[in-house]
């Protein structure tokens, strides 16, 4: 029935997705990126609180990795200069090595820790670098009506 | 039941064509996807499919390369030989050298990203808003207008939100009224390479002017040396008339010498110091503002601060222009009576009428704070301390006050039938209105007598309901241009 295929549709599509977590920029070391480690009340009930910090600290310590000023970042910017940048046609700056790095760790990460627990963890870059989104999915007890569950869960989002 | 089935038929197909973004198209397109760069929101040109990006105006831009290119074709074709055959044939090498770095710093400063931040989702400003509100209280009093205070080094930096963007600035970011975007690390809009200049386009910018600057010098020293060489030979006025090409190098360049020299100089000062010219200009870390004023983000010593700006890790654009549109993103709060984005419940509903009387309120005062605040302290400092072809916009800040009433006008009627998005119609207006009083937020007192704005909340159902209706647009729009909000315009 068409009921039912809507179901199916929204399950598959939206996964029954209840709330949204962002975890906002820590500026407080300058314009370099960083995220706040702060644990948001709204995770407490579905990881623990260690395994989320280790994920934003390491995705901080590959951000700071991409940023960090030395002997290599210095180098490739001197070769580009010398090159008028058009080195970059060919080769790849270091800093989108390290953002595939961070996009695989994501992934590892969503596959092995955050997906078992109803959590998907968004790339940052994907969000303009802004904020960590985290999407926090229900299990759908019943398949009943969509309009009842979407408003439940908009009020839960308050 | 008949209810629920026509509801969640309205939902399911308004998830695959409401727009979460304003980036997505509004309807569903069954024919090849777009790129995003089709749909973004800034005021931007973009070509080659998404790979050049430039702002809206580029008629300077043009003057700037025919300027080069004309100067430097003239050189070659007259001066040089006349160079080579006297002095050195490495004179055309070097001058062929810094006319090649020029032109190539001056296309990869035109045509790249500057360092555009992308509008938050509608998630995202849905949360931001839900965050400021609980901070502030819903005590029927205006809330002041928002900003962040954060420490940076030790320094108290205040991060304003942009409402057109709907986000926190990070430090050091500016929202551009010309291509109505925020940039990161914003320096200024220079109408001359036709684009921002930003974080990701600081370096390549300081290098065309310092390279410019080079060759302007080269150039004009070395057509006198033609000149001199030849009127020894032949005479003074027959040598002008031997090569008239040298007359015009000669005027152009000593012209662009005293700007693009003084302009090279005063970026490497700001280079130096790590100050962009927007904060140079507000003296945002000038030691007369207080006695404890330092710059956070310097290095500490000129030899980092340089090597930081130039050679620093060059971040990738986060706006990813060639991507193509995913128009299937779960979103979070499905709305239900056709009603998009900002979602069903009431808590979120009155977040948005409240932040729509205090656009107006603040359209309103403006005429009165703008004007000390800017009007006064700008041009003064502009011409002393740029005096060169980027003075015509420091800042990316909005235009003087005098001209916004009208400019928000004639936007009022542009916005119109440009943002065809029927849901997006209340929003693009406003935004405008808004974000062209950024500076007013701190100065506005909320006074007490705005009192009739203050009952929103009560009106808040029935607002929303209206808000978005398309048959009411018209007179939403003509009503906030006059500075009024008719709260029971249903």
């Amino acid at each position: 029935m068409a009921t039912e295929f809507h179901n199916l549709q929204e399950l598959r599509r939206s996964a029954s997705l209840a709330n949204k977590v962002f975890i906002q920029r820590d500026y407080s070391e300058g314009t370099a990126c960083r995220f706040q480690t702060k644990f948001p009340s709204e995770l407490e009930s579905r990881i623990e609180r260690t395994l989320f910090e280790d994920t934003v600290k390491t995705l901080n310590t590959f951000y700071a990795e991409a940023e960090k000023i030395g002997g290599q970042s210095y180098l490739e910017g001197c070769l580009a200069c010398a090159t008028a940048y058009l080195i970059f046609l060919c080769m790849e700056t270091r800093y989108e090595k390290v953002l595939k790095k961070i996009a695989k760790y994501i992934q590892e990460q969503n596959e092995k820790i955050y997906a078992p627990r109803g959590l998907l963890i968004t790339d940052p870059i994907e969000r303009g670098m802004r904020v960590i989104e985290v999407s926090i999915y229900e299990d759908r007890g019943s398949s009943g009506s969509s309009s009842g569950s979407s408003s439940v869960s908009g009020s839960t989002a308050r | 039941m008949h209810l629920g089935e026509s509801t969640r038929e309205c939902e399911y197909s308004q998830i695959s064509t409401r727009s979460s973004t304003p980036m997505e198209t509004p309807y569903k397109k069954k024919t090849p996807k777009k790129r995003k760069w089709e749909t973004f929101p800034g005021r931007n040109r973009f070509y080659c499919d998404g790979r050049i990006m430039m702002a809206k105006q580029t008629g300077v831009f043009y003057l700037t390369l025919v300027l080069i290119l004309v100067t430097c074709g003239l050189f070659f074709t007259f001066d040089c030989w006349f160079l080579a055959e006297q002095l050195t044939p490495i004179i055309p090498v070097i001058g062929a050298v810094l006319f090649l770095f020029v032109i190539g710093t001056l296309l990869r400063t035109s045509f790249s990203d500057p360092g555009v931040l992308p509008r938050a989702t509608p998630d995202e400003a849905a949360d931001l808003e839900r965050q400021i509100d609980v901070a502030n209280g819903s005590t029927g009093y205006r809330p002041p207008p928002r900003t962040k205070e954060v420490v940076i080094n030790g320094q108290t930096v205040k991060l304003k939100y942009c409402f057109t963007c709907k986000i926190f600035r990070p430090p050091r970011a500016s929202h551009c009224s010309l291509c109505d975007n925020c940039v990161e690390r914003f320096d200024h809009h220079c109408p001359w390479v036709g684009n921002c200049v930003g974080k990701r386009n600081y370096r390549f910018f300081y290098m065309f002017i310092l390279s410019l600057s080079f060759l302007t010098v080269f150039i004009f020293a070395f057509v006198i040396t033609h000149i001199i060489l030849n009127s020894q030979r032949i005479g003074f006025l027959s040598a002008l008339k031997d090569s008239p090409a040298s007359v015009l190098e000669v005027v152009v360049c000593f012209f662009s010498v005293w700007s693009i020299v003084g302009l090279s100089g005063f970026h490497t000062y700001l280079i130096s110091s790590n100050q962009t010219t927007n904060e140079d200009i507000k003296g945002s870390w000038s030691s007369k503002r207080s006695k404890d004023n330092y710059n956070p983000y310097s290095y500490g010593n000129i030899f980092t601060n340089c090597c930081a700006a130039l050679c620093g890790p060059l971040p990738p654009s986060l706006i990813d222009r060639r991507g193509f549109i995913q128009s299937d993103a779960p979103q979070l709060a499905p709305p239900t009576n056709g009603l998009p984005m900002y979602g069903s419940t009431q808590s979120q509903q009155s977040h948005k009428v409240a932040t729509t009387p205090l656009l107006q309120q603040q359209q309103s005062s403006e005429p009165v704070i703008l004007s000390p605040e800017n009007g006064a302290s700008l041009p003064g400092r502009a011409s002393l301390a740029l005096g060169g072809p980027c003075t015509s916009l420091p800042l990316g800040q909005p235009t003087p006050p005098a001209s916004t009433p009208s400019l928000s006008c004639h936007e009022a009627t542009d916005l119109l039938p440009i943002h065809g998005h029927p849901h997006n119609h209340s929003h693009p207006l406003q935004e405008q209105l808004a974000h062209h009083h950024f500076l007013t937020p701190e100065e506005v007192p909320s006074p007490p007598g705005m009192l009739h704005c203050g009952s929103p909340l009560g009106h808040s159902h029935t607002m929303q309901g209206s808000f978005y209706n398309p048959a009411s647009q018209d007179s939403l729009h003509e009503d906030s241009v006059r500075g009024l909000v008719k709260l029971s315009s249903v």
